[in-house]
């Protein structure tokens, strides 16, 4: 951090708008476009290397060019097979994508959650909104196994429900006098998880009973990214587009909750409103990431807390950094999984907790000193 | 012009009252102590003025307006209110922090506009908060966060500022020194300043209006020479206290009534 140089004294009048913006508030937004410009720059590289990288392996050039001829704007002679074409477009890409997106919704959520709780340590998985989503999706999984009048929407519905659930209950459970102390968070969070995952475990056993295929449920409780075809993979698009939109409209209202509650209805913010509409986009990014990819520890927690520290707190640039940022980390933890271990395939949260929980703990017992247990 | 009337203002708390018909007036450009011991009502009756609390009974008015009546961000532009110390939980740096203020005037698609930051700016001058701008907050010291949390709230541009405890915590000389700039602000530019004190002394010298409540409600109500009278602080505080008046000091001086004292000691200091 460079020392303040600031020299106090007002200027006014017309020509001031330059120096009125003092070097920092400059210092903050310049370095806020460059961290879009290199996560940009860096999410689009780990997508092409993820698409590249398998075991059959297709030049980045390849990708390019075909996806290029895709848009109608190029017209490269097409020097590679039609089966690499296939593998990009229909194998590895829905893919990438999907973790781009999984990693973009559970960071932005982590965010909101953080936000909210006034609480650094708040993230989806170690929260239990993940697995509210979880077992709410399992449940849509089993119903639509024994009724199939349901339809392609209750997995995601349920999710949608589940997650919800869940973040009021815990909402409601680890206040403590208009508080929310990182003890009685974790506390209650973790014993919401383990209800929550015992709860699908048991779901699991009593359809294997019933040789009921719930193989995905298994692959929910591993934590990996199941999208692969482009119809799903546009709905999860749709969801995380819009609520990351939606979130960037209450970056205001997280600023201000910093304050407390109280002070931040002192700004003018209508404090109850506001705090549903966050816990329901919230829990809507984090259903539309544990449908798409189930339980995914960490990932709204270390690549929020990394992004504070070099770009600040303010939510209006943390919110478009922490989604460009979360899409960059998945796509790279997913790319790792796949290729760590061959030819076993890692589920990705595997990895995520690998990375992410010495993390959190490091984080807590940091922050251990500001929190008197 | 009266800027806060209070009117037969009832509330409790679970059935406990608080506060029992507070009827009061406090006009533009005042700057009022509101003393009291702990649990006499002193938080409960800035938070039903600022609009934080809504009365069960009685009514609140601010320019005229019932709070309940105008919207939030109006209300957010008329009363500021700076609550008693505390930090944030993100590293927000001191300028992010006064900011803040401008909430009430912001628009959604809309950023930050010169206007916002001359006002920040000139909130910042004014509390002496620039040159701590790049700074942490949170690593401030008690002081200079309340300097902060000043600015913050001239940001909102308003005409009433509601201190709670400004001076809880601080060292002797930084609480001069906040409540020395309560008072410029109140001179310089008129704003109207009701605060809870714990410090009757502090009072005496850095407000003209001094309102006493004991028990829910108004035991006394005026300039420090006449509301600070022992017989009146004994009922207020439920204690023998002394009032002592220095030469050439307008405020008197209370102390509390000690038992072992330079007179009555006469056995001396065992310790010494």
């Amino acid at each position: 951090m460079p020392v303040s140089t600031e020299k106090p004294g007002l200027k006014l009048g017309k020509r001031s708008r330059e120096s009125s913006d003092s070097d920092w508030g400059r210092d903050a937004a310049m370095r806020f476009r460059f961290g879009i410009f290199l996560l940009v720059g860096l999410l689009l590289l780990v997508m092409v290397l993820a698409a590249a990288v398998g075991t059959v392996e297709v030049s980045p050039r390849t990708i390019l060019s075909l996806l290029l001829n895709r848009t109608g704007l190029t017209d490269f002679p097409q020097t590679w097979p039609l089966s690499d074409e296939t593998i990009i477009l229909h194998l590895r890409l829905p893919r990438v994508v999907g973790a781009a997106l999984v990693g973009a919704a559970l960071s932005v959520a982590g965010i909101l959650f953080q936000g909210l709780l006034r609480n650094p340590m708040a993230d989806p998985y170690v929260i239990g909104t993940s697995g509210g989503a979880a077992l709410g999706a399992s449940v849509g999984v089993v119903l639509s196994n024994h009724f199939s009048i349901l339809g392609f929407g209750t997995v995601p519905t349920l999710a949608f429900l589940g997650a919800t659930g869940t973040m009021i209950l815990v909402y409601r459970l680890s206040r403590v006098g208009g508080r929310t102390p990182v003890v009685t968070l974790l506390l209650v969070g973790f014993s919401v998880s383990v209800i929550l995952g015992y709860t699908m475990s048991f779901l699991l056993i009593v359809n294997d009973r019933l040789q009921v295929n719930v193989r995905i449920i298994y692959t929910w409780l591993l934590g990996g990214v199941t999208l692969s075809r482009w119809p799903q993979v546009g709905i999860i698009a749709l969801i995380v587009i819009v609520g990351s939109v939606l979130a960037f409209a209450f970056a205001r209202t997280l600023n201000a909750l910093s304050l407390g509650e109280e002070h931040a209805a002192h700004l003018g913010i209508p404090v109850e409103r506001h705090k549903t509409a966050l816990i329901a986009i919230g829990s809507l990014l984090t259903a539309a990431a544990v449908t798409a990819a189930g339980l995914i520890g960490f990932v709204g927690l270390i690549v929020p807390h990394f992004l504070r520290l070099l770009f600040g707190p303010n939510h209006t640039r943390l919110l478009p950094l922490g989604a460009l940022g979360g899409a960059a980390f998945l796509v790279t933890a997913d790319l790792l999984a796949r290729i760590a271990m061959p030819p076993t395939e890692l589920p990705v949260g595997i990895l995520t907790a690998f990375v992410g929980g010495p993390a959190f703990l490091f984080l807590l017992r940091r922050t251990k000193r500001e929190y008197r247990f | 012009m009266k800027t806060i009337q209070l009117h037969e203002l009832c509330f409790q708390y679970n059935h406990r009252p608080v506060l029992e018909r507070i009827s009061l007036e406090i006009t533009a450009g005042e700057r009022v102590a509101l003393l009291g011991p702990n649990g006499a009502g002193k938080t409960t009756l800035l938070k039903l003025i600022s609009g934080a609390l809504v009365p069960a009974q009685g009514t609140v008015r601010v320019n005229g307006h019932k709070p309940s009546g105008v919207s939030k961000r109006e209300l957010a532009r008329t009363i500021a209110v700076v609550p008693q110390d505390f930090g944030v939980p993100f590293a927000f740096t001191a300028r992010e922090i006064v900011e803040l203020g401008r909430t009430p005037y912001l628009r959604l698609l809309r950023g930050v506009g010169t206007g916002d930051r001359l006002a920040v700016e000139r909130a910042m001058e004014l509390t002496d908060t620039s040159p701590l701008a790049k700074r942490i907050f949170n690593e401030l010291s008690g002081g200079e966060r309340q300097r902060v949390m000043i600015a913050l709230a001239l940001a909102q541009e308003p005409d009433i500022l509601l201190l709670d405890e400004p001076t809880q915590q601080l060292d002797i000389t930084r609480q001069a020194e906040i409540l020395d700039l309560v008072v410029d602000l109140n001179r310089s530019r008129g704003l109207t300043v009701l605060s809870a004190i714990h410090d009757l002394n502090l009072a005496a010298v850095y407000f003209h209006r001094l309102i006493v409540l004991h028990d829910g409600s108004v035991l006394a109500d005026g300039p420090p020479a006449e509301v600070l009278r022992p017989e009146l602080l004994e009922i207020a505080y439920g204690g023998p206290v002394e009032v002592v008046s220095i030469e050439n000091r307008s405020a008197p001086v209370v102390l509390p009534a000690s038992r072992t004292r330079d007179g009555s000691s006469k056995g001396g200091n065992p310790e010494r």
